[in-house]
């Protein structure tokens, strides 16, 4: 630091405040947040236990149930969302693949969970991007949250759950539904949006009262856009899943860490492999489902 | 269902924060450019008085931009009004609450627009109950109104389509069929055939007027098309900036254009399929008694030419609808008639 012989100290070391200041600073500030989760205790009890009652039940219904009976419901559904034969026998065989390697009971923990905040996200994201469609004045009042929300790194999120709901499966939760319902919101306030306004007029002609209009025309015309948020609302729970592992979310979560830390390759790779294998029976399915929905929202007639 | 008027009495709308502050500049003659200018607001409508009679069709006509969209939809009110009133049945829409505007939309409206607006999720018979839908009639009853009107619009047999299967033609009939579903009393039309191909759309044309013919409604059909206006209205109204420029008949409009931008419309208009027979007789009396062949007063001057040369006649009376003789034209006269240029009169109907 040569240059710093003939500069003032304050150019050249940072100022900080005091590291006594500081520390006061943060033990006022975690005491008071403490104090408030303890005051408040049962408040985040109430919110915690249907969570972790809900998880905790399908997690078990997925691994209790036989092997072949999750899996022929699952061929159902994807094959019902897709109609499409051959995402149907991709996900029989990455299904298959996942049981020989010996991750079943842990891709049923991990599908156990991202199936729930999901659900959690679509609950939360779907009426607060109706409000958002209705009013400016929400919209710009949510949106720079939504920003800042999309911004933050995924482990930022750990610490605030982690203060107030301690450590486990439940927090783990909550922090993936926080990290995963930003394009719910934002999708389903897009897709109300871009509803072609002359269809708007035409329904406000007929008489339509506000709420006819939403799930007459409104809903149903952004419900392409509004799969395409669901789609990318699982894409990110799962990303958030391998990283809430680190709260004691367990699955192929836990195991990725595992691997991490013990520098086991083959073992990482096997969980990396489940994981690509479910986000993209996820992907395919939940967007083949959004293309059927829209064949007809498509002009063909100009 | 007996039909209603609409009245319109001193319509302004002036688009922007704070439309009202203007009416004032505005009645005193400030322009339409110059309220953009100073003010960075839109004259949308200037003083429009009109009155639209029950069971006819009336027609607004103008160039795009002049206001008819703005105009129509101050029937239903899709557009607030800056001031004025319009009053049907007695009551003044702009003074409707909402329940009140909601209702007279579901019972006392219904629109057809320019580019369809059909629900593209919902099948042609699901659009076509669609206002029954909003009113709360059970499906089973809407289904049965809306297959009569199905059938008749032409669109058998394509009940279970989705619109994105349909030509312009075909949707534009299932926005014709939801709007008779609905069974009111007003029937707003948005350039409603402006966007179909010229031969679609007189056919569409004779749609309209059969189904009036049978039900007169009170009908308010917007075009930028001359030929579209003499053919269906009943009375027609000419918009220009936002003014209201002329009013009356289409014979009216052809034989006396009340200015130059009228003129321009007319110039090109086939006056022998609008001009009527009534228009240029001359009277009978005494020395003029009637000769040669009858025809009708309200016949239009290309018929009665058609007429009179497979008869041979180079003469003709023209009769009342009681049939009492009443005039005389005769050959050369109509066809005189026929092709003169339209002198636009210096004396100006318009409200200036
Ligand atoms: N919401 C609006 N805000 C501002 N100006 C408008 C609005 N709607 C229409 N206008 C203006 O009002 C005028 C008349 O428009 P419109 O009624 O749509 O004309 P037309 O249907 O005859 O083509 C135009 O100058 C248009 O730009
Ligand atoms: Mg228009």
């Amino acid at each position: 630091m040569a240059n710093c012989s003939f500069m003032p100290d304050v150019l050249c070391r940072f100022p900080s405040i005091g590291d006594s200041s500081i520390r006061m600073a943060r033990k006022v500030i975690d005491d008071g947040f403490k104090g408030l989760v303890r005051e408040y205790g049962y408040v985040i009890d109430a919110v915690v236990q249907p969570l972790q009652w809900f998880l905790n039940y399908l997690e078990r219904l997925f691994s209790s149930s036989p092997w072949f009976i999750v899996l022929i419901i699952m061929l159902a559904i994807v094959y019902l969302a897709s109609r499409r034969i051959g995402i149907t026998v991709g996900t029989a065989i990455g299904m298959l693949l996942i049981g020989v390697v010996g991750l079943w009971e842990d891709t049923m923990v991990t599908l156990a969970i991202v199936t729930v905040s999901t659900l959690i996200a679509i609950v939360i994201g779907l009426p607060i991007g109706i409000l958002m469609a209705r009013s400016e004045r929400i919209q710009g009042m949510i949106n720079p949250v939504l920003d800042v929300m999309q911004t933050l790194p995924s482990f930022v999120y750990l610490i605030p759950v982690v203060v107030i709901f301690g450590i486990g499966k439940v927090p783990g939760l909550i922090a993936v539904v926080i990290y995963a319902v930003p394009p719910m919101i934002r999708l389903t306030n897009l897709g109300i949006r871009l509803v072609d306004k002359e269809v708007l007029e035409a329904a406000d002609a007929f008489g339509s009262s506000s709420r006819q209009k939403l799930w007459n025309v409104q809903m149903p015309l952004a419900l392409p856009t509004i799969m395409a948020g669901i789609n990318q609302t699982i894409m990110m729970s799962l990303a958030m899943v391998v990283v809430a592992s680190m709260v004691g979310v367990g699955g192929l979560g836990r195991n990725t860490l595992q691997a991490i830390n013990n520098q086991f390759f083959t073992f990482g790779f096997m969980n990396g492999f489940a994981l690509v294998v479910i986000a993209i029976i996820f992907d395919r399915a939940s967007q083949a489902f959004g293309k059927r929905l829209q064949k007809h929202s498509e002009v063909v007639h100009g | 269902m007996a039909s209603h008027g609409i009245e319109i009495k001193n319509l302004y709308k002036i688009f922007g924060q704070n439309g009202r502050d203007y009416i004032d500049a505005v009645h005193q003659g400030m322009s339409k450019s110059e309220l953009i200018e100073k003010h960075g607001h839109v004259l949308g409508l200037k003083d429009i008085n009109i009155s639209m009679p029950a069971g006819s069709i009336t027609v607004v006509m103008g160039l795009s931009g002049s206001g008819k969209s703005t105009l129509i939809r101050h029937i239903n009110r899709l557009i607030e009004p800056t001031s004025g009133e319009l009053i049907y049945d007695g009551a003044d829409i702009c003074q409707m609450n909402e329940t009140a505007l909601r209702d007279f939309r579901r019972h006392k409206t219904a629109m057809v627009f320019q580019k369809f607006a059909l629900l593209p999720h919902r099948t042609v018979l699901e659009n076509t109950v669609y206002g029954l839908d909003i009113q709360g009639v059970a499906r089973a009853e809407s289904t049965q109104k809306a297959q009569r009107w199905i059938d008749r619009v032409g669109l058998s047999g394509f009940e279970d389509r989705y619109p994105n299967q349909l030509s312009g033609g075909m949707q534009q009939r299932v926005g014709l069929a939801r709007a008779l579903t609905n069974d009111a009393d007003i029937l707003l039309m948005d350039e409603a055939y402006s966007a179909l191909d010229p031969l679609i759309r007189v056919d569409m044309q004779s749609v309209l007027l059969e189904i009036q013919a049978e039900l007169k409604k009170t009908v308010v059909f917007i075009t930028h098309d001359l030929d579209e206006a003499l053919r269906l209205g009943d009375k027609i109204a000419i918009l220009r900036d936002g003014q209201m420029i002329q009013q009356g008949t289409g014979q009216d409009i052809v034989l006396n254009p009340a200015d130059d931008y009228i003129s321009a419309f007319v110039k090109e208009v086939n006056r022998g399929r609008v001009i009527r027979l009534e228009t240029i007789m001359r009277a009978l009396g005494p020395g003029l008694g009637p000769e040669g062949l009858p025809l009708p007063g309200t016949m239009t001057l290309e018929n009665a030419a058609k007429e009179m040369t497979s008869a041979n006649q180079t003469t003709a009376h023209v009769i009342d609808q009681a049939g009492k003789p009443v005039g005389s034209v005769d050959l050369q006269g109509i066809i005189a008639a026929m092709v003169t240029p339209t002198s636009h009169k210096s004396a100006r109907m318009a409200a200036e």
